[in-house]
């Protein structure tokens, strides 16, 4: 037993070490860029209570954002306490999806920052099959979700046949294609099968009510149904990647794609093939999105679902458990952030910061111990570690 | 993936091919479409340069046909070639320039194109492209990959902004520069060289990382107190006597803001290092063999470290261009993946000077036309115009790359010993 | 110049590779030093050129301690290196390589490399062979390449010069060579170490030897000692120099080959047009020196290339141009050359590196579905049949040594119905325990009836094992004898000269 504990002491030592570090050094950039802050900077005690309580108050928001906020709960039931919580796992649902879409691509050796095009194809799908067509419940929400889907599995596949092709690295080719996707949208939002009647603004029509996910928890929370459509896709993607030959072709390009070819595993089969069901993912993140909550298309429904993805995954280490848990905490991050930007006006945009942080101290383990003087074990596996030559 | 390599001779198949369809294509869309209604004027005249010619009009169909026949027979002559290990790029280019002609000839009828004004300013938008590939050709020769362009020019923008905009003088801006790419060149440097990171995975992170700061701080500071902090002058035209008034060639390369005159010193001076100097031949090692480089008694490590810092420098200066080389004002995201295009034009060039730069004039060229069709309002959504540059890309890296070899130690973390 | 070493000690982890190693080389010595692969000897080496950090121990030149932290330490020291993989840049010239390091800079540190040029030319002509420094090191023949890195040592004065299995590489000739300029490097006062497990160079060349096993020094002998002896000393017991090879019949020919050519990238034909066929029941060697197109014939045979042109056939079946999937199926077992690189999946199991190329056969899966119970029930079997030493079949691969490694190559490709087995340097860098493992796995599939065709570069073993020989040459088969062939006749063929061309 003692073991046990031990072992899982030592697990969560580096990664809890490295969660300190990056919401410490957030506390400093929030603290040291506030003028109310800084202006007490000639007295130390009277800056450092300032600052406390600034850093304080934002992290509580932060909570108070992502999790349970008793100032909700007046007038209402406890239950509206949690409207917060809420809004962690609508955020968190797209996210594991566009997370799940970027872990599998790792597994498979490959880099899929093209999440984000991905993902507004998706949307594109799902929002017009939900607002153009009239279908009967249920029905109306798969035909969506699969239009979704199918657009999405083209635009992720395009950069797999290319890549299995020609070799072009897939970095290069998702990120150009995520700025394609960004523009595509801005324009089909002008045209006239996607314009709102009565809008001028870029706003297509709200899907119809056959089309929307159930919400879960009454009409007051946002969660909706989209939440189990995650869960079960990251069941899906471990059961693919540790049950089935197909997974068992991709983990062996991603871990070494030449001896996969010695094997006879075609690699470009693989390549194509992943990226596909990559894209899928995203679109599916897309749909939920759309389906779930936002309900229409507007110019900015990726958000930062594609580019998050990526951090989640990451933190996630690409094991689909990992990144469901990567994405809530993210999800989270996220929720509290715009609490917080509208409680303490500490820009949301912070929360970057602190993701972009976490991902690099939990990449970095090296530099953790390093900083903190840890002795040295044996080193998890990396990533990935190539170069542009394979 | 090394196995997914094709054949040399598959890949200049394919670059000849893709660009004879598309000379042909060119032919039929362009040359014959009834779109190309009416004449297109291209204007030659700048400012004050000698005057040769004033203006060139030309019926839109005839000009889109001439130039994709122009197109043709380059890829013609690039097909008859392809065989031989002679180097195709030259009838590749004509006919890449051909083509483009041949657009632009069709889709302004009826408007008049400000040539040398097109050529100037594309110039000047490859400027970050032309700092940030020689930025990555520098990290990446030495056996480094710098997915942090993009970070480099954005952390640099905001700074010489900022800078620029506090003390009221663009000098200051341009001083700062530097030391901005500097210090995400010391967050790669460390966390790759020192602690072995992944380094695909810490350039993406370090955007993330400035695009977090730089916004939070826009949203924070330059916004709510615009005036004191997002307030930059710029650096007007400097023109070379008597150059500067060649037609054509003198509005293009020597009157152009300060920026631009250092980026030919930049590109001539790390030509020169590369090939010619004791740096350049150390530099190519590590790359390629560190260990061989190793036993020879060179550090390794050390110099990549070095190296990568200097690559920040340069990137740094890049990233001046966008606040106070041209706007002056910093926006959020304003670099919009231009480091990712630099990134492009370094493969696209094969990782060296002159190519790189050739590449990044391109895809300069393919953003300023897109943004002067969309000012003299020509009947394609501005948006697929927009699309442009980045569809150029696409087709750069994967169509018309000869033989891609990066440095072969690329991306690789030194360990001494061959530690696994 | 003396070189000492003092109870050198070094450990990776819980490994030790050097033990308290005592050496001295006397100035102007040859001193070999014999151990099979693993023993430490490159470890060694590397130490005491500043590649690595002993943990403990001392280095003495001219009896006096010095302090080897980094190679330059080493140069400065009088030390040279020649490695056993090269350490030139392929794309550099020869000039570029030998100057690198010790580079003479102009103003704004322009390169000088007209001195170097002059300096090249002079020390080859010195020593007999001609090198134009112009020449860029990957087009360069191997042995040359050789030549180019004792060059490089010889220039900047090396006083002790090292050399780690110098001769893995080379025909015998070139070999010969080397031996011949080994001696006028010790008449001239180099001191030299020369590492290596091939038993005949050493009692030829060397004037003392010392033998190292697993890490230690067992003994230090004269050259007289007989052969037998000095083997055995480095593995520890008897060893059996040749394999038991019965005589029996070989049966119809399985896998035939008519004008097989392979092209490299550039179109160029590195096999030219090859005619062989293996039969039933025979081991075909095909022996020559590494770079001679042996590991394009043999990728080849699965195609695993990508230009091959001419016929294939198996068992009267078409298969050149098939996928490598469909070749490996249709009954050839593949064992690679460099079983890290493609041979094995490190970070994954022994179980599942055993199904690398089976697991969407039965009984593994059944559809799309992996069966884990099955693989790791087979996986067992395996690891009893072929004595596969691990903790359990759930470690990664990356934790077996090389010739464990190299068994579960062996056992994943011999548990599906083959016909041939195509053995590309199978025992490239194992111990000499896991050698005669595959010596004796090799030998009995042979009598099992399967045509095995084995791509070797080391002479003793395709003596001891090939029915016939086939001799690569330049990309050409140049001529496939019987086993009853002479050391001296193999050498000559493998150095491109026929017989049957001198009396054509």
């Amino acid at each position: 037993m003692r073991n046990r504990l031990l072992r899982f002491g030592q697990a969560i030592k580096l990664p809890g070490l490295s969660f300190g570090l990056a919401f410490t050094l957030t506390g400093l950039i929030i603290a040291l860029s506030d003028s109310r802050v800084l202006a007490k900077i000639g007295s130390p005690l009277e800056f450092v209570k300032s600052a406390g309580s600034l850093v304080g108050n934002s992290y509580l928001a932060l909570f108070q954002g992502s999790i349970f906020d008793i100032n909700l709960t007046k007038g209402h039931s406890f239950f509206q306490g949690f409207y917060p919580l809420s809004e962690t796992i609508v955020t968190a649902t797209p996210l594991i999806l566009t997370g799940l879409s970027v872990a599998l691509a790792f597994k498979s050796g490959l880099f899929n920052i093209g999440a984000q095009g991905q993902f507004i194809f998706g949307a594109i799908g799902a929002s017009y099959v939900g607002f153009h067509f009239h279908l009967p419940i249920g029905i109306h929400i798969v035909a969506a979700a699969v239009a979704g889907m199918a657009l999405a599995a083209i635009w992720g596949g395009v950069v797999g046949l290319l890549k299995a092709k020609t070799g072009a690295h897939e970095v290069i080719l998702t990120i150009m294609m995520n700025y394609i996707a960004g523009y595509f949208i801005l324009w089909i939002l002008k045209t006239k099968s996607f314009l709102r009647p009565g809008r001028i603004d870029p706003i297509a029509p709200e899907v119809g009510l056959n089309a929307r996910l159930p919400l879960l928890a009454g009409d007051n929370l946002r969660i909706h149904a989209g939440i189990f459509i995650s869960l079960a896709a990251a069941v899906f993607v471990w059961w693919l990647l540790t049950k089935t030959t197909i997974g068992f072709k991709f983990r062996t390009v991603g871990a070494n794609s030449q001896a996969a070819k010695t094997a006879g595993i075609s690699v470009p089969f693989v390549v194509t093939v992943t990226m596909a069901i990559c894209g899928a993912l995203a679109g599916l993140g897309g749909a939920v999105h759309v389906l779930g909550s936002e309900h229409a298309l507007n110019a900015d429904i990726a958000g930062s679902f594609g580019f998050d993805a990526i951090t989640v995954a990451l933190l996630g280490r690409a094991q689909p458990v990992g990144t469901v848990f990567a994405a809530l905490l993210f999800g989270a991050l996220r929720a509290g952030g715009r609490t917080m930007q509208s409680s303490t006006g500490v820009p949301l945009d912070i929360v970057l910061v602190t993701q972009a942080l976490i991902v690099l101290f939990i990449a970095a383990p090296t530099f953790v111990r390093y900083i903190f003087k840890l002795k040295k074990l044996n080193s998890a596996a990396s990533l990935t570690s190539k170069g542009w030559n394979g | 993936m090394s196995e997914i390599r094709s054949n040399i001779q598959t890949r200049r198949l394919r670059g000849v091919s893709v660009i004879s369809l598309l000379s042909l294509v060119s032919l039929v869309f362009f040359g014959f479409t009834n779109a190309g209604k009416g004449t297109t004027t291209f204007g030659f005249v700048l400012n004050n340069e000698w005057v040769i010619i004033k203006e060139w009009v030309i019926s839109a169909a005839t000009g889109a046909k001439i130039f994709s026949v122009l197109a043709l027979v380059a890829s013609l002559v690039a097909a008859g070639a392809y065989r031989k290990k002679v180097k195709i790029i030259i009838p590749i280019s004509v006919a890449t320039f051909g083509i483009f002609m041949a657009f632009i000839t069709w889709v302004a009828a009826g408007k008049f194109i400000p040539f040398t004004g097109l050529l100037q300013g594309a110039l000047l938008l490859a400027v970050p492209l032309v700092f940030g590939s020689m930025s990555g050709l520098i990290c990446e020769r030495s056996g480094v990959i710098n997915i942090a362009i993009e970070g480099q020019l954005l952390a640099s923008a905001f700074v010489s902004g900022v800078v620029a905009s506090l003390t009221h003088k663009t000098i200051w801006g341009l001083i700062v520069a530097p030391i901005a790419g500097a210090a995400i060149s010391f967050l790669l440097a460390t966390f790759a060289i020192k602690f072995s990171m992944d380094q695909v995975i810490l350039g993406f992170v370090l955007n993330v990382l400035v695009i977090g700061l730089t916004d939070f701080l826009y949203k924070k500071l330059l916004v709510p107190y615009q005036d004191t902090w997002n307030t930059a002058p710029t650096f007007g035209h400097l023109e070379v006597p008597i150059l500067s008034k060649i037609p054509l060639i003198g509005p293009i390369f020597f009157s152009q803001s300060i920026v631009v005159f250092i980026m030919y010193a930049i590109v001539a001076a790390i030509t020169f290092a590369l090939f010619k100097t004791k740096w350049g031949l150390r530099t190519r090692a590590i790359g390629e063999h560190p260990t061989a480089a190793d036993t020879v008694g060179i550090d390794v490590n050390k110099l990549r470290f070095k190296n990568v810092m200097i690559a920040g420098l340069i990137a740094g200066v890049g990233g001046a261009y966008y606040t106070v080389g041209s706007v002056g004002a910093f926006g959020k995201e304003m670099t919009a993946g231009a480091g990712f295009i630099a990134l492009a034009a370094l493969i696209f060039g094969k990782w060296s000077p002159i190519g790189a730069v050739f590449a990044a004039l391109l895809f300069g060229f393919a953003d300023n036309l897109q943004s002067t069709l969309t000012i003299i309002g020509v009947s394609i959504p501005s948006e697929f115009m927009l699309m442009v540059p980045y569809i150029a890309t696409i087709i750069a890296v994967t169509g018309l790359v000869g033989r891609v070899r990066a440095p072969a130690a690329d991306g690789v973390p030194y360990l001494r010993g061959g530690a696994h | 110049m003396s070189l000492e070493l003092r109870g050198i000690t070094k450990t990776f982890g819980s490994f030790t590779a050097n033990d308290s190693i005592d050496l001295k080389v006397e100035t102007g010595q040859i001193h070999a030093i014999l151990g099979e692969n693993g023993a430490g000897k490159s470890t060694l080496m590397n130490i005491v050129y500043g590649l690595l950090k002993a943990d403990s121990g001392e280095i003495l030149i001219d009896n006096k301690p010095v302090n080897i932290a980094q190679p330059s330490d080493a140069l400065s020291a009088g030390i040279g290196m020649v490695h056993q993989h090269f350490m030139l840049i392929p794309v550099f010239t020869v000039a570029e390589n030998i100057v690198l390091g010790h580079e003479r800079a102009g103003k704004f540190g322009v390169l000088d490399i007209d001195t170097a040029r002059l300096a090249i030319r002079r020390v080859s002509k010195d020593f007999g062979f001609e090198v134009d420094p112009d020449a860029i090191v990957e087009t360069l023949p191997v042995g040359i390449q050789q030549k180019v890195e004792i060059i490089r040592a010889l220039i900047y004065e090396a006083k002790v010069l090292i050399l780690d299995e110098p001769t893995a590489v080379l025909t015998p000739q070139e070999t010969d060579e080397l031996l011949k300029t080994m001696r006028d490097l010790k008449s001239k006062g180099t001191s030299i170490i020369f590492i290596t497990h091939k038993l005949r160079e050493v009692r030829e060349v060397a004037d003392q030897i010392t033998i190292i096993r697993r890490g230690k020094v067992v003994a230090a002998v004269s050259p007289q000692t007989p052969e037998g002896e000095l083997a055995s000393m480095m593995v520890g017991r008897a060893v059996d120099l040749a394999p038991q090879k019965h005589k029996h019949e070989i049966g119809a020919p399985i896998l035939v080959a008519e004008n097989l050519t392979v092209r490299d990238v550039f179109g160029v034909a590195v096999v030219k047009s090859v005619n062989f066929h293996v039969s039933a029941g025979e081991v075909l060697a095909v022996a020559g020196v590494q770079g001679n197109g042996q590991s394009e014939l043999a990728r080849a045979l699965i195609n695993l290339e990508d230009h091959i042109e001419g016929s294939l056939r198996l068992d009267g079946k078409e298969i050149r141009g098939s996928s490598i999937y469909d070749s490996l199926h249709a009954g050839i077992a593949f064992i690679p050359e460099s079983r890290e690189l493609d041979g094995v999946v490190g970070s994954f199991s022994i179980a599942e590196n055993l199904i690398l190329d089976l697991h969407d056969q039965a009984p593994y899966s059944k559809g799309i579905n992996l069966s884990a119970r099955v693989v790791l029930a087979e996986a067992a079997k395996r690891v009893t049949e072929f004595d596969i030493r691990s903790q359990s079949t759930a470690d990664a691969v990356s934790t077996l040594s090389g010739g464990n490694k190299q068994k579960v190559v062996i056992a994943r490709e011999l548990s599906r119905p083959v016909k041939i087995l195509v053995a590309s340097q199978p025992t490239r860098g194992l111990d000499v325990g896991s050698i005669e493992f595959v010596h004796e796995r090799i030998l009995a599939e042979r009598d099992a009836g399967r045509g095995i065709i084995l791509f070797s570069t080391e002479l003793d073993e395709v003596m001891a094992l090939a029915d016939r020989i086939a001799v690569m040459y330049k990309g050409e088969i140049l001529e496939i004898v019987d086993s009853n062939v002479t050391r001296e006749e193999l050498g000559l063929l493998m150095a491109g000269v026929s017989s049957k061309k001198l009396n054509a």
